[in-house]
């Protein structure tokens, strides 16, 4: 573990953009952080903080100069890998069929990855990328365009070191430190006489870069301040989700009162799943021209709470809201275990911020555990 | 080869602004695709030739307000193998609509020296009330880029990529960060259906609801949840009711708002 002073980010960011990298992280626009291209740490949201509660986010004027002050951005980094809206092909029509013509003609179609360098990825969405790696990059079937963008990416992880009110990494599991997976991973310390990083490869390419860098060796009281850090932002989660058998309760209760109670309440209107950093479902949609001779095939990002997403012949299989918002939360936090072998959900509470009416998944996975109909071990 | 009759597209125009079947002439890249495809056959917007009918696809806007129009929806339809309703006027009714939460002898008394000269009908209701529809496009206007989908799909025999869903699943896709959540209400993106590209939170406003409610629209919900924020029964009852007040989800939302 090593200490870099502030000032070294900007070559930290040079050092990447020398190795051809687009740098993408935080900046602060239009009253929030969105992840975008930064050219240098002046891009960064220094002083910047975010209040986050069930439906409401509000940027502040933080009393300090951290970069990394705020807890998490509305958007995750899934776009980058997952675009909303991708073509896969083009093709004309022929005389006994169809012929695809952007397999070496159009450049445009599908995008080619680039080599990019995400800054400031918060644990919990570190994991978000290895739920989706099991997702995209599965034995059997391999997306081809998350795999090559996948293998382009450079990984800088920043810890958090403050919990935000709709956080539960801590119960999760996946934060509020991220353990492995990442090429560089920082961790931000507020000081009186300024603010300075601890930093940590985990890879060969992160440690490469790193050597490149300005920097000392951390002294034992910053390795424990870091350490307290993360245990006192672990100990300050917005919100909690009780984890234990929550599998079974949530695969056993499916009419369990309280999927009314919320269906009451939920929109239907996706935001959650459009925010969610794992959630991954896209609809295919075929588009001609007014003369029938070209045609295009593309993917768009869909989402469970649509009515078309269940639709085949005859209507759709989750009509209610009720069952659409139940399908979402126990692929989530029951089904996925099943898929993937490991909870679907980070803890990143996205999904709380951003409902418009703030319905919150660990008060309902919570209510849901009450009164349950499930057969439990004994332990 | 003998030549391949194009189809007949015919415009109609009920109580509107035209702003929808312009949207039509908007389409200037596409328009003379759309002419070598089909024969407009009437338009009087672009041409005052009218081609007799019948017509292989009727693009109806407008609502109906009169006796006279009462009638005519039905020739329109006996004359039109398909029938698509465009715009808010013909698919809710309309802004005109907002005289059906009234007495439209208040209106016409106050308005015109003489009202016993008007023919008018107490509601401004949809095609769909009077005819059967074949397809509706919502939108105050129109998305041109959806009116060209539809045509494509009728001339190619496939359905339309004309989704049911929430603005919101527009928003979302373009990254534009959501404004009810950031900044405050109001937003009807929520209840209401894409179709715009997220056009007013594009430039950081609140969605109107133009094109009315979507599918399974929870307008009690976020109605309750904005209540609870501090909005007004009178905020909320202006709010639902704009483009598409008699809309049903919106209208039984903005009546429940009533003093």
């Amino acid at each position: 573990m090593d200490r870099i002073e502030h000032s070294v980010i900007d070559s930290l960011l040079q050092a990447l953009q020398s190795r051809g990298y687009v740098t993408i992280g935080p900046t602060a626009r239009n009253g929030a952080i969105v992840c975008d291209e930064i050219h240098s740490a002046s891009d960064l949201p220094i002083g910047i903080t975010d209040e986050q509660s069930p439906a409401t986010y509000r940027l502040k004027s933080g009393n300090n100069h951290l970069s990394f002050g705020y807890v998490l951005s509305p958007v995750s980094w899934k776009r980058f890998l997952v675009p909303p809206v991708l073509t896969l092909f083009k093709a004309v029509k022929t005389s006994d069929g169809f012929r695809i013509t952007n397999e070496t003609s159009a450049p445009d179609t599908p995008p080619q990855p680039r080599k990019l360098a995400f800054i400031g990825v918060r644990p919990c969405d570190l994991q978000a990328l290895t739920l989706l790696d099991k997702v995209f990059l599965g034995d059997r079937y391999t997306d081809p365009y998350y795999k090559a963008q996948r293998e382009q990416l450079f990984l800088i992880v920043v810890n958090c070191t403050k919990a935000g009110g709709t956080c539960f990494c801590g119960s999760m599991g996946t934060g509020p430190t991220a353990k492995a997976g990442y090429d560089i991973a920082l961790t931000e310390m507020d000081r009186k006489e300024g603010a300075f990083f601890l930093i940590d490869s985990g890879s060969e390419k992160g440690a490469e870069v790193m050597r490149e860098l300005d920097r000392r060796k951390a002294a034992p009281e910053e390795i424990l301040a870091a350490d307290e850090a993360s245990v006192r932002t672990r100990a300050s989660m917005g919100r909690t989700l009780e984890t234990d058998h929550l599998k079974e309760i949530l695969a056993d209760n499916p009419e369990h009162p309280r999927w009314d109670v919320v269906a009451g309440r939920c929109l239907t209107c996706a935001n959650c799943t459009m925010v969610c950093p794992t959630c991954f479902c896209s609809t295919v949609e075929d588009v001609t021209d007014l003369t029938g001779k070209n045609v295009e095939r593309v993917r768009k990002w869909d989402s469970c709470f649509t009515m078309d997403f269940s639709y085949i012949h005859g209507g759709s299989v989750r009509a209610t809201p009720k069952s659409r918002y139940r399908q979402w939360v126990t692929h989530k936090l029951s089904s996925w275990v099943d898929q993937y072998g490991d909870f679907g959900c980070v803890g990143c509470g996205r999904c709380i911020t951003w409902c418009p009416v703030g319905i919150d998944i660990t008060e309902e996975a919570c209510a849901i555990r009450e009164n349950h109909q499930t057969v439990l071990p004994h332990p | 080869m003998k030549q391949k009759r194009k189809p007949k597209l015919a415009v109609w125009k009920f109580a509107s602004c035209d702003g929808c079947q312009l949207s039509l002439l908007d389409c200037e890249d596409q328009l003379l695709d759309v002419t070598a495809e089909v024969d407009i056959a009437n338009f009087p917007e672009a041409s005052r030739a009218v081609a007799k009918g019948p017509y292989d696809l009727s693009l109806v806007e407008g609502s109906i307000t009169t006796p006279h129009d009462a009638e005519r929806i039905h020739q329109v339809r006996r004359s039109s193998k398909f029938l698509v309703t465009i715009g808010a006027c013909a698919t809710a009714g309309g802004i005109q609509a907002l005289r059906n939460f009234k007495d439209v002898k208040s209106f016409t008394s106050l308005v015109y020296a003489s009202p016993s000269y008007l023919e008018v009908l107490a509601k401004s209701t949809p095609i769909a009330d009077h005819v059967f529809v074949d397809f509706q496009l919502r939108g105050c206007p129109i998305n041109k880029l959806q009116l060209l989908e539809v045509v494509n799909a009728f001339l190619n025999g496939r359905k339309p990529n004309i989704p049911g869903y929430s603005v919101c699943m527009e928003c979302k896709r373009k990254g534009i960060i959501c404004g009810l959540v950031s900044h405050g209400p109001p937003c009807l993106g929520p209840v209401t259906q894409a179709g715009c590209d997220a056009l007013c939170p594009s430039y950081h406003r609140g969605c109107f609801g133009c094109y009315g409610p979507k599918e399974t629209p929870n307008t009690a919900s976020i109605s309750e949840w904005w209540m609870k924020q501090g909005m007004s029964d009178g905020e909320l009852l202006r709010l639902f009711r704009g483009f598409n007040a008699y809309a049903e989800a919106f209208r039984k939302e903005s009546e429940a708002h009533e003093e």
